[in-house]
């Protein structure tokens, strides 16, 4: 779309920056009142602070426990990641290569599971994890998300395999090389693309997800922080001084894994979506 | 030998499909098929024994629960005027910032922003903005509409949930948005302008028919999150003011997480997979059928 910078384009400028304004209106006000005592927040909720707390924030982490509730988000989200690519990627490299009756159906069975909303199935899953002894432990929560992400990782990979040629695999074959050989030294690193679309956008999905953790971390030693933040609430309602610095801090680590890696996630969404 | 050659075959197979078809099932295959059992008991979740009771959830729910009628009619409003808002800014904003705009980089980031936060956060920090931020700004500007008891009635409480996910929600479809209008070759709008297109017919006759693969994935995506909305709703309004804005996933939550009943939430979230399945499914083939037609 070729065009100059017309008065037509500079009107439509200015509507937009005024609407990402209005966008950005919410994080004006939470952060200005985090930095506000708890009467100031009352009295002026939209001025600017008179003299910045600082010592919110400090309030806050050391109440939310700050440094273990996001080290157990980080292990869970990392070794989630780690457990689905592994061996979403081994078992959809292979049920595209061994195009059978049997791979047609577990394909099919983890494709559709992808439908089942989690609500449906969560009174179950508490009692057989449970039974698992899968409930409060760290590890346990991994297998429970690599339970969940298999249907979608599994069908993204599925469909980028496909249009890897065999050919280099049957060389290596000939020459002698293992299957795991095969898999993991020249059709793996051909997936990085793929693979980075996976990690993005299960890393969004596994870090932001609540419901699924407060129904299997009861122990307080395994909170991650939407868990943390919740209880917090519960704890000091309507405390807004203290609460808000801790919905920042809960912020914080978000938006910086996303002005790292804007590029790629932007980049991963619509990958995933066109699939 | 033959034999031999493969077994090795399907060791293989079992080596590399196995592992996550097993966590796979133990995790969603058969919690799946058991609370289908659990839905048919009136099991409390604690007790050792498990009474069979036939049909008697299905036929409670659906003479006897007002409750989850009401959640069910919250959860249908919510999803359509949700889905509604969030694909029209989402594809207003993407058409935006597809002009020749300066900030443009800045700004598809600034709209993007809010979906990365989780959405129990989001209700917590809209909580604040309801009660407090417009308040604020309602003693500022004078306008009546920032004075309203946001989230203490039961009207303003929903347009409440619909605003929080449609500034959540519409960053994510733009960018997909974006993507679907960029890979929109030059030369076709170049060559619809040159036989006198006004940007009206651009739009009717250019752009949205060669986009709507993104519209039949962004649709999907924003009903079924709409569909199965709870952590927003549970930390903006918690379901209330009286349970007016109690989503279907709340009120399954409730019935067997805090009631205590299980079989009768596992009836109600049996429910609610046919329902999101049906839905979902039938609008991806809809608009797929569209699709083909355009």
């Amino acid at each position: 779309m070729e065009q100059r910078y017309t008065k037509r384009v500079l009107i439509l400028e200015i509507v937009t920056i005024l609407l990402g304004l209005i966008f950005l209106i919410p994080f004006y006000f939470i952060i200005i009142n985090s930095l506000k005592s708890f009467s100031e927040i009352l009295l002026n909720t939209a001025a600017w602070p008179k003299e910045f707390q600082w010592n919110n924030y400090v309030e806050a982490w050391r109440r939310l426990q700050y440094p273990k509730v996001f080290l157990n988000s980080l292990l869970i989200t990392v070794f989630s990641n780690l457990a689905i690519v592994v061996f979403c990627s081994m078992a959809a490299y292979r049920l595209v290569r061994s195009p059978n009756k049997i791979s047609k159906i577990i394909f099919i069975l983890f494709i559709s599971a992808m439908v089942i909303p989690f609500q449906s199935i969560m009174i179950p899953l508490v009692r057989v994890t449970s039974q698992l002894g899968l409930l409060n432990s760290i590890p346990g929560i991994v297998i429970m998300y690599l339970g969940f992400g298999a249907g979608f990782s599994i069908f993204l990979y599925h469909g980028f395999i496909k249009s890897v040629p065999r050919e280099i695999e049957e060389a290596a074959i000939v020459d002698g090389c293992s299957s795991f050989g095969v898999f993991w030294r020249i059709v793996f690193p051909l997936l990085k693309p793929i693979t980075v679309t996976i990690i993005i956008l299960n890393s969004l999905w596994i870090w932001n997800d609540f419901l699924l953790p407060l129904l299997v971390l009861q122990d307080q030693n395994l909170r991650t922080i939407p868990l943390a933040t919740f209880f917090f609430f519960g704890q000091y309602t309507k405390q807004w001084d203290l609460a808000l610095a801790a919905l920042i801090l809960g912020i914080i680590p978000l938006l910086i894994f996303f002005f790292f890696l804007q590029r790629h996630i932007i980049k991963g969404i619509i990958e995933g979506s066109i699939k | 030998m033959f034999s031999k050659r493969k077994f090795t075959q399907a060791l293989i197979y079992t080596s590399f499909v196995g592992p996550v078809f097993f966590v796979f099932s133990m995790i969603v295959l058969i919690p799946f098929v058991l609370g289908m059992y659990y839905s048919l008991t009136s099991w409390n979740g604690v007790s050792g024994t498990i009474e069979w009771n036939g049909l008697n959830n299905f036929i409670q729910i659906f003479k006897n629960d007002l409750q989850v009628r009401d959640s069910f009619l919250f959860t249908i409003k919510f999803t359509l005027a949700s889905v509604f808002f969030t694909n029209s800014l989402g594809f207003l904003l993407a058409l935006l910032l597809t002009q020749k705009l300066k900030a443009k980089n800045i700004l598809r980031t600034v709209f993007f922003i809010p979906n990365l936060i989780a959405g129990l956060l989001l209700g917590f920090i809209w909580q604040f903005i309801f009660v407090k931020g417009f308040a604020a700004i309602g003693e500022l500007t004078g306008f009546s509409l920032f004075q309203l008891p946001w989230l203490g009635d039961a009207t303003t409480a929903f347009w409440g949930i619909v605003i929080v996910s449609v500034w959540q929600g519409a960053g994510y479809v733009m960018v997909i948005y974006i993507a679907a209008i960029l890979n929109i070759p030059d030369e076709v709008i170049e060559a619809a302008r040159i036989d006198g297109a006004n940007g009206w017919d651009l739009l009717k006759y250019i752009i949205l028919p060669l986009i709507r693969p993104a519209i039949t994935i962004c649709l999907f995506l924003t009903i079924s999150w709409a569909f199965k909305i709870f952590d927003l709703n549970f930390s903006l309004t918690g379901g209330g003011p009286f349970k007016s804005t109690e989503s279907l996933a709340i009120n399954i939550y409730t019935e067997a997480f805090v009631n205590n009943r299980y079989g009768l939430g596992a009836a109600k979230a049996f429910l609610f997979f046919v329902v999101v399945a049906t839905i979902t499914t039938l609008q991806v083939l809809y608009t797929k059928k569209k699709e083909v037609e355009a």
